[in-house]
């Protein structure tokens, strides 16, 4: 008993300490709960919080691309898809299975769609097939009870009403690429498009607007399971341009299969009433996705679908261009109104010998009918006497060599050649046969479409700088930014000479031995003026020029010439400009002349500026000097 | 008296009826309710599936408590060793025949219902070593090869469950026994020679290891290593915790446990779940009452006037303790990821059967408190 009483002290001991133990254990425990919950709670709660809280983004529906009048020219279109939700279907292959039965789905389909469905968890969505037409909506909507988890959706997606017309100027909106990513949120989004060219890319912050948000609560795998705030987004903002979509279209379809491009320039204003580059594209196959064939047709098309051609293509201006040398040659006066040149047919600079179009010559004339019958030799001797320097002036002063800062993305400066270029580009002397043939607007320099067509315009205008506009507005909800007030700009150039010009452009157009008579416009009042321009795109040699210049027509399309037309109406109170390019048209006045007539004669029959009356009356009336010119 | 009754006939069973510690009933009562009140929330305030099951088992498990109070403590000396024996052939049992769950392979199909033996072994290595260390005075004790045979019976079973492979109850038999060791009277110089070979031949032991507890360590080492991995658990369950903060989010508001993002949050992760929705005060409030459970525990043992209801009672205080505080260290990320339920409160069976019964054991101390036995189990001084 004795024993037990020494060793039931000794447990009693080793037992109080052993409870010691433990109570310092226990501690332990309750230091590291206050450490957790009392120390570092606020930072389990942000934890806590960021594990439950899922912010979505809602993406802003983009902005509308209106034509001057509102007529919607891109829009969102509902798309209606068909999505799958692998949960809710008792056995996805079967389902697909009967599915197919109603909209046909290729295996390569199939398989994206089993490795979508594999991939996610089995409550989240897998797209099916997008851009669904009635038909097959209704069609699955009536078979819906055999197609567990099947379920029709509605989207948003880009539409252009009028694809291949307006193609260049809208350009299109595409799946983001990596390099796109700006820190925009938005453009993390499955699916999201943004614009890739043309106006859709320069506005695309615009038109995008900014993207709501939605936290909702989300459980361990990712399920909503429900919404506790919600944050509306802005949508974005609608462009107005100044083009006018009936004319754009009727360019268009004027130009046919013509590889060509065209601008009609509202005077006054700058506005672009059209801008037709052909052939075109279809915008909204962008938007779907192209397939490596289309892709492939587009980029190798000898024609260059993809390339606007009245901002990027670059032309010599051939004889659109002698305007701006008569222009130079009357302001430095090394020419009189009554100066008369002789044409023999050619001109000869030491050993060479430069050709007029006319083979025979035109005999003795002044500069009128220079330029109403476009004498080459009369711009030799011009060009001659009034230098390159002071033509390449008058051609950046009319607005070559330069960027018009049009909205549009890929716009090409064009070509004013000078000696001082030539040394710098080409490393070589200009020699003075160079300054004969820019004086005919061909050589070196290159010029846009959109280049002459303001050029035209500076001179119908009675000499004031227009700045080419594509952007009418962009409303912000409601809040118009407004148009613009248009600063009148002159260039200082004599209204004599303009008047000389204009007079010798009109007789281009009206009078029997113009070079574009036959294209002239008949009705009272609607009369144009202009100048055609044929250029050469090969070198004709000596023998064949002996044994007669071939025909365009007898030539592959290649090597034909570029056909040019400049023109403005109506002829006596100008309110159009326009400019005609035709790739391998042959002849200014046979091919690009009809085409600038019927276009120009559209313009004023539908009257493009007859809602901007009131932006008219800001603009002072110019002042187009005296009444001598009908 | 005669020297071998089993039913002495000190107490009739109405005395020892009141005699039962109710005290300690009431307290082991209220962290059950505690438990059945979590697993209420756990299932989104619903009974299904896991309350109303804990409830029945509860019950019954209070009933074989009461039973095993009852008993008399000299029966269960008698019988210790061939509870162990037993114990020890099934562990051997489901080495070879046991079906794997959870990855290890721990159960017994007895037809209606599966046997977990290492779980027995809690209880049977508890009366085996009191029966042992009953049998040796003071001396016998100092002597080191009076040791060899209880090593014996700790490594055996150790052995076997940690090759099942369960580290957590491996850990928790030796653990109990080295507090069994040491409230014998063992010598204090012995466990510091034990605790550094152990610290020595811990490399070695790595070695043998699984993949998985190897893992399960290499995480609780750094959890931010792999946060959608082996270091989830931990991770989310220390947010949970946290984020509880002072008086928690609320009864069935837990965010962390409502939506997933702590796993396994009715079984060995309902503390975690306690403390997001009650805060610091609700797990201290629970700790608080395991605390006072643990003391109960001590004095009934050292109130026994028998070395072998002593030593038995004790074990089964340290045992306890044992689960509630590697479970607690656990999920607030103070040691590694080991499967040891919170006792009374996590979900599950068999943990419950053995704690109850544990208790039953301890009540039985209580209640037989002033019986003396003898060295040999008999009634002799």
């Amino acid at each position: 008993m004795n024993r037990d009483v020494e060793r039931h002290k000794l447990f009693n001991r080793r037992s109080v300490m052993l409870l010691g133990g433990q109570a310092t254990l226990f501690s332990a425990l309750i230091g590291r709960m206050y450490y957790l919950q009392v120390l570092e709670a606020e930072r389990y709660k942000t934890l806590a919080d960021e594990n439950r809280i899922n912010l979505r983004l809602l993406p802003p529906p983009r902005g509308r691309i209106i034509d001057r009048f509102g007529l919607p020219l891109a829009s969102n279109q509902q798309n209606y898809r068909v999505l799958l939700i692998p949960e809710d279907t008792r056995d996805v292959v079967a389902t697909l299975d009967s599915l197919a039965e109603i909209i046909a789905i290729g295996s390569g389909e199939r398989r994206r769609i089993l490795r979508d469905v594999k991939r996610n968890r089995s409550f989240v969505p897998v797209t099916l097939r997008e851009n669904l037409d009635w038909q097959q909506v209704a069609r699955i909507e009536v078979n819906a009870p055999d197609l567990p988890g099947v379920m029709i959706d509605v989207g948003q997606s880009r539409n252009y009403p009028f694809g291949h017309d307006l193609a260049h100027v809208l350009g299109y909106v595409a799946a983001v690429s990596p390099k796109d990513l700006s820190g925009d949120p938005l453009l993390e989004l499955p699916g999201f498009r943004i614009g890739k060219a043309g106006v859709e890319r320069v506005h695309d912050l615009a038109l995008r607007g900014s993207g709501g948000s939605s936290q909702v609560e989300v459980n361990a795998f990712g399920r909503v399971i429900r919404e506790l705030q919600r944050k509306e987004g802005q949508p974005g903002a609608e462009v107005q341009l100044t083009i006018d979509m009936e004319l754009q279209r009727f360019t268009r379809q004027r130009l046919a299969d013509e590889s060509a491009a065209v601008v009609v320039l509202d005077i006054h204003s700058g506005d672009v009433l059209a801008m037709v580059s052909n052939p075109s594209f279809d915008p909204n196959s962008f938007n779907r996705g192209l397939s490596l064939v289309e892709w492939q047709a587009l980029v190798q098309n000898p024609r260059a679908p993809l390339i606007n051609k009245t901002i990027a293509g670059r032309y010599a201006p051939g004889s659109t261009f002698k305007m701006c040398v008569l222009l130079a040659a009357l302001e430095k006066g090394v020419i009189s109104e009554s100066s008369q040149v002789f044409c023999s047919g050619f001109t000869e600079l030491g050993d060479a010998r430069f050709h007029c179009w006319k083979k025979h010559g035109h005999g003795l004339l002044g500069a009128e009918q220079a330029i109403v019958q476009s004498c080459d030799v009369f711009f030799y001797e011009l060009a001659k006497r009034t230098g390159i320097e002071r033509i390449a002036a008058m051609a950046r002063r009319l607005g070559m060599g330069t960027k018009l800062d049009v909205d549009l993305p890929g716009e090409q400066a064009g070509l004013v050649p000078t000696p001082k270029w030539k040394r710098g580009a080409l490393d070589a002397p200009w020699h003075q046969g160079e300054t004969l043939i820019a004086g005919i607007g061909q050589g070196y320099l290159l010029a846009t479409p959109l280049q002459l067509a303001v050029m035209t315009a500076q001179l119908a205008n009675g000499g004031f700088i227009v700045k080419p506009r594509l952007t009418k507005d962009i409303v912000n909800e409601g809040a118009a930014k407004g148009d613009a007030a248009t600063k009148l700009t002159s260039l200082h150039l004599p209204p004599r000479h303009l008047e000389i010009v204009r007079q010798a452009m009109s007789s281009v157009v009206n009078s029997p031995r113009g070079t574009a008579y036959r294209a002239r416009i008949k009705e009272p009042g609607l009369e144009m003026a202009g100048k055609t321009g044929t250029v050469q795109v090969r070198r004709i040699s000596k023998a064949e020029r002996e044994s007669g210049v071939l025909k365009n027509k007898d030539l592959p399309w290649k090597d034909r010439d570029h056909a040019l037309f400049v023109g403005y109406a109506p002829e006596d109170n100008p309110r159009y400009a326009v400019a005609v390019v035709v790739e391998h048209g042959g002849g200014g006045s046979s091919k690009a002349a009809p085409i600038a007539r019927d276009i120009l004669r559209e313009a004023q029959q539908r009257n493009s500026a007859r809602t901007d009356m009131k932006t008219a009356r800001r603009i002072p009336t110019p002042p187009i000097a005296g009444g001598d010119e009908g | 008296m005669k020297e071998d009754s089993l039913n002495p006939p000190e107490f009739t069973f109405v005395q020892k009826f009141l005699n039962i510690h109710w005290f300690l009933v009431f307290f082991i009562c209220l962290t059950a309710a505690i438990g059945v009140a979590m697993l209420y929330s756990a299932a989104n305030g619903s009974f299904q599936p896991w309350a109303s099951r804990q409830m029945v088992r509860f019950g019954v498990g209070l009933l074989v408590m009461m039973t095993v109070a009852l008993v008399d403590v000299r029966i269960w000396l008698r019988f210790a060793y061939v509870f162990y024996g037993l114990s020890l052939v099934l562990l051997i049992l489901v080495e070879f025949m046991g079906f794997v769950g959870m990855g290890a392979q721990r159960w017994l199909d007895l037809g209606y219902f599966n046997l977990q033996p290492s779980e027995l072994m809690k209880i049977a290595l508890v009366l085996a070593l009191a029966r042992y260390f009953h049998g040796l005075n003071m001396e016998e004790v100092a002597q080191p090869t009076r040791l060899l045979i209880p090593l014996f019976m700790v490594f055996a079973p150790a052995a076997l469950v940690l090759r099942q492979p369960d580290l957590g109850t491996a850990l928790m038999l030796v653990m109990a026994s080295g507090a069994l060791f040491f409230v014998a009277g063992v010598r204090m110089w012995k466990f510091a020679v034990v605790i550094i070979s152990g610290l020595v031949a811990a490399p070695v032991g790595w070695q043998f290891l699984h993949e998985y507890q190897k893992q399960r360590i290499l995480t609780f080492l750094n959890p931010e290593v792999d946060p959608l991995g082996a270091g989830y658990h931990i991770i989310q369950s220390k947010i949970a915790l946290g984020s509880g903060g002072l008086i928690g989010k609320g009864y069935m508001q837990g965010t962390q446990g409502h939506l997933n993002f702590l796993p396994e949050m009715q079984t060995d992760f309902i503390f975690t779940m306690l403390a997001e929705e009650f805060g610091l005060v609700g797990g201290l409030g629970l700790l608080a009452l395991y605390g006072l459970l643990l003391v109960f525990g001590a004095i009934i043992a050292m109130r026994s006037n028998s070395q072998f209801g002593r030593l038995m009672a004790m074990g089964v205080s340290v045992t306890f303790f044992l689960y509630v505080f590697i479970n607690i260290a656990m999920v607030m990320g103070l040691i590694p990821v080991v499967g040891v339920p919170l006792p009374l409160v996590s979900y599950g069976g068999t943990a419950m059967m053995t704690l109850l019964i544990g208790f039953g054991l301890l009540i039985g101390v209580w209640v037989h408190r002033d019986v003396t036995i003898g060295r040999r189990g008999g009634d002799e001084v």
